[in-house]
């Protein structure tokens, strides 16, 4: 049976920064993650099938929503609690800390900061324990990195209770397997508004996407609506404009920080514990420079990361992390770990093309995660704009 | 029925071992502990799924500092009622057994659970110590544990076979493999955690028996040699005068 092998990096001694509880918290999720998903991950996703079995089983150890309040059936945890699940999660594999971080970030915060006091209660407590799946609505086939000119809309029904979705979202994390979407549309007056729309509505499909070449163990798709009638009172009632869903996104970035981090330290463990196996001319290849300078270079940037990561977690738990420095967060893990993975697989030579070994479906995974949730580019102007003052958007 | 559990640490099984101030001190540095094994695996959570199934309390107990902490919390996260920790060094398995046994004699356990061997020391002393400071029949290396009133079947592994044994409670009982399958906590055990009781207690007056005068490591594992099968003279050689074996 495969076994995971994989050992902490902690070059700085970084634990020192966490509390007990936290170090509990990352161990009981690798400890899982090691029993539950490793054996199985590679298997689904050579097969592009989405885990279902365990979305319960992330519920139930309380991966989902790990920072509302306990009444609402949460966690009632701190960021970096949440920080470390979401590293623990990609650290296997980036499409299951999507799931979550979906979940999470994108479904459960945007029912409890801009739900009402029903919502909260109707939808949150099977969210979290994962009877219920989730998933969040913003990008659309013409508009991604623009969201503000999406064109899905609501409009008054006219019957006192009803308004009437139109419009398409695509390459949604999760909508295959959804019972719950959270939706952007525009309202009549041109305004962004949140909207939950739940599996069964009449004219509501969730088509899905297929030939991923990326994210093979998370299900992607679209969701369409077509004069689909849905109570006002889903309507998220204390948000309008995007701040709405760049409130949702600010959570899950910062959450994708971490977890990239996690996937880079998976592909340094496995590079390293490689270089010191694997004998060429007579030596172990971790032996050679140019292998020290690949491995050298890793875990420097990947402390680094870790350190920048944790301050932004203190500063997230003071309620003082920016949206921009969330953004120069996102953008360096992902890019960090995007490259590691890439030199990591150059490490195992032809093993690093095989599902053997964890790298290749690492490194292909974190080209979704490069492009999601604002691609390189887009962090890179939102920095841009925070320190000159200048939009380069308009 | 009230279940006692004896905790205690062990280096992670990663761990590079190695000693320190003249290999008379194990080098703690760098060392991530773990709930020992054989408690947390076995003993434990065989004493929660008999709480579930009869009702009752499970306390855990260590002796140790401060630096216990951490592993009592995960205990807790997995589900022990409440704590006791007996703030002293553990120093050896006879200071630790009458620690617990002072302590457990006056609280009236049906049950105290542990784990066969401390994976570092694996001396499998602790268990039957207690039981002997507390004048209770003891069962070692139990794998199967169930209770029917006042009475428990335990199954041991023997050579070549197995022993069923049944006992009146209260008895000590060491458990291993088989008991229990590991429970890994949740986020709700985790919580819960926070306000769990730990008491603790300063150490009962009592004689340390043994003493570590020296630590030393295994031989380093050597490599093998090659002998091309046209020099068996060589080999006979160094079988002889090398390694000795003829
Ligand atoms: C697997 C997967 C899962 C996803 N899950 C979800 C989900 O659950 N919910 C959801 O709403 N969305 C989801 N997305 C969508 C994702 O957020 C978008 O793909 C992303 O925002 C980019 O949008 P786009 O693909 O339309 O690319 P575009 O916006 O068309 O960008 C194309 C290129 O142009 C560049 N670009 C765009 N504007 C500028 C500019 N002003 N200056 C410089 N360069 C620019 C971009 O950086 C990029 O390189 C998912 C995507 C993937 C791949």
């Amino acid at each position: 049976m495969y076994t995971d092998k994989f050992e902490y990096h902690d070059y700085y001694l970084m634990d020192e920064l966490l509390t007990d509880e936290h170090k509990l918290i990352r161990d009981s999720v690798r400890q899982w993650v090691k029993k539950e998903v490793s054996p199985i991950i590679e298997d689904y996703a050579q097969r592009a099938e989405f885990p279902v079995h365990l979305v319960k089983q992330l519920g139930e150890i309380g991966c989902f929503g790990p920072t509302i309040p306990t009444e609402y059936g949460g966690g009632g945890l701190d960021q970096i609690s949440y920080g470390l699940m979401m590293m623990e999660l990609e650290r296997c594999d980036s499409g299951l800390r999507s799931t979550a971080s979906v979940q999470g970030s994108l479904v459960m915060y945007p029912i409890y900061t801009y739900g009402s006091e029903e919502q909260r209660r109707k939808y949150l407590p099977k969210l979290a324990s994962g009877e219920w799946l989730g998933c969040f609505g913003l990008t659309e086939p013409s508009h991604g990195s623009d969201p503000g000119s999406m064109i899905t809309n609501i409009k008054d029904a006219g019957d006192g209770k009803n308004v009437i979705l139109n419009g398409a979202k695509m390459w949604i994390s999760n909508a295959p397997f959804a019972q719950v979407a959270v939706v952007w549309a525009k309202n009549e007056a041109g305004k962004i508004q949140g909207i939950i729309v739940e599996r069964g509505m009449e004219g509501f499909t969730t088509p899905t996407t297929h030939g991923k070449w990326s994210l093979r163990a998370s299900a992607t798709g679209e969701l369409v609506f077509d004069n689909v009638k849905v109570p006002k009172e889903n309507i998220l009632p204390n948000v309008q404009g995007l701040k709405g869903p760049l409130g949702c996104l600010s959570s899950a970035r910062y959450g994708i920080a971490w977890g990239a981090l996690g996937a880079a330290l998976d592909c340094y463990d496995t590079a390293l514990r490689y270089s010191k196996e694997r004998i060429q001319f007579g030596k172990p290849i971790g032996q050679f420079q140019l292998t020290q300078k690949k491995l050298a270079e890793m875990i420097t940037e990947i402390t680094k990361a870790q350190l920048l990561t944790w301050r932004l977690g203190v500063l997230k738990n003071e309620g003082r992390a920016t949206a921009a420095q969330i953004s120069m967060a996102k953008r360096n893990n992902v890019n960090m770990a995007i490259q590691i993975a890439r030199e990591g697989r150059q490490i195992l030579g032809g093993m690093g093309i095989t599902g053997e070994y964890s790298m290749m479906r690492h490194s292909m995974n974190l080209e979704s995660v490069i492009t999601y949730e604002g691609t390189h580019d887009i962090h890179l102007l939102i920095t841009g704009q925070d320190v000159t003052g200048l939009n380069a958007f308009k | 029925m009230k279940i006692l559990v004896c905790i205690s640490k062990a280096p992670d099984t990663t761990t590079k071992i190695s000693f320190v101030n003249n290999n008379t001190e194990f080098n703690n540095d760098k060392v991530t502990w773990i709930i020992n094994p054989y408690d947390e695996w076995y003993a434990l959570v065989r004493a929660l799924e008999l709480k579930e199934a009869n009702g009752g309390t499970v306390t855990i107990i260590s002796v140790g500092g401060t630096d216990y902490e951490a592993i009592l919390r995960k205990a807790f996260a997995i589900g022990a009622d409440d704590g006791v920790r007996i703030d002293a060094n553990p120093t050896d398995a006879y200071f630790v057994a009458n620690q617990i046994a002072t302590y457990a004699k006056t609280q009236g356990y049906d049950l105290v659970l542990c784990g066969k061997e401390t994976i570092d020391y694996n001396s499998s002393q602790v268990g039957g110590m207690i039981a002997a400071l507390m004048d209770l029949p003891y069962i070692s290396l139990a794998t199967k544990l169930d209770v029917a009133g006042n009475e428990a079947t335990v199954e041991c592994e023997i050579e070549g076979g197995k022993e069923i044994c049944s006992v009146k409670l209260p008895a000590v009982i060491s458990c291993q493999k088989g008991m229990a399958e590991a429970r890994i906590p949740n986020m709700k055990g985790i919580m819960a955690a926070r306000t769990k009781p730990l008491q603790v207690l300063p150490a009962a007056a009592s004689e340390v028996l043994t003493e570590i005068v020296k630590y030393e490591l295994p031989a380093e594992k050597t490599g093998c040699k090659f002998i091309s099968p046209d020099n068996v003279e060589e080999l006979v050689r160094l079988l002889h005068e090398e390694a000795k074996v003829i």
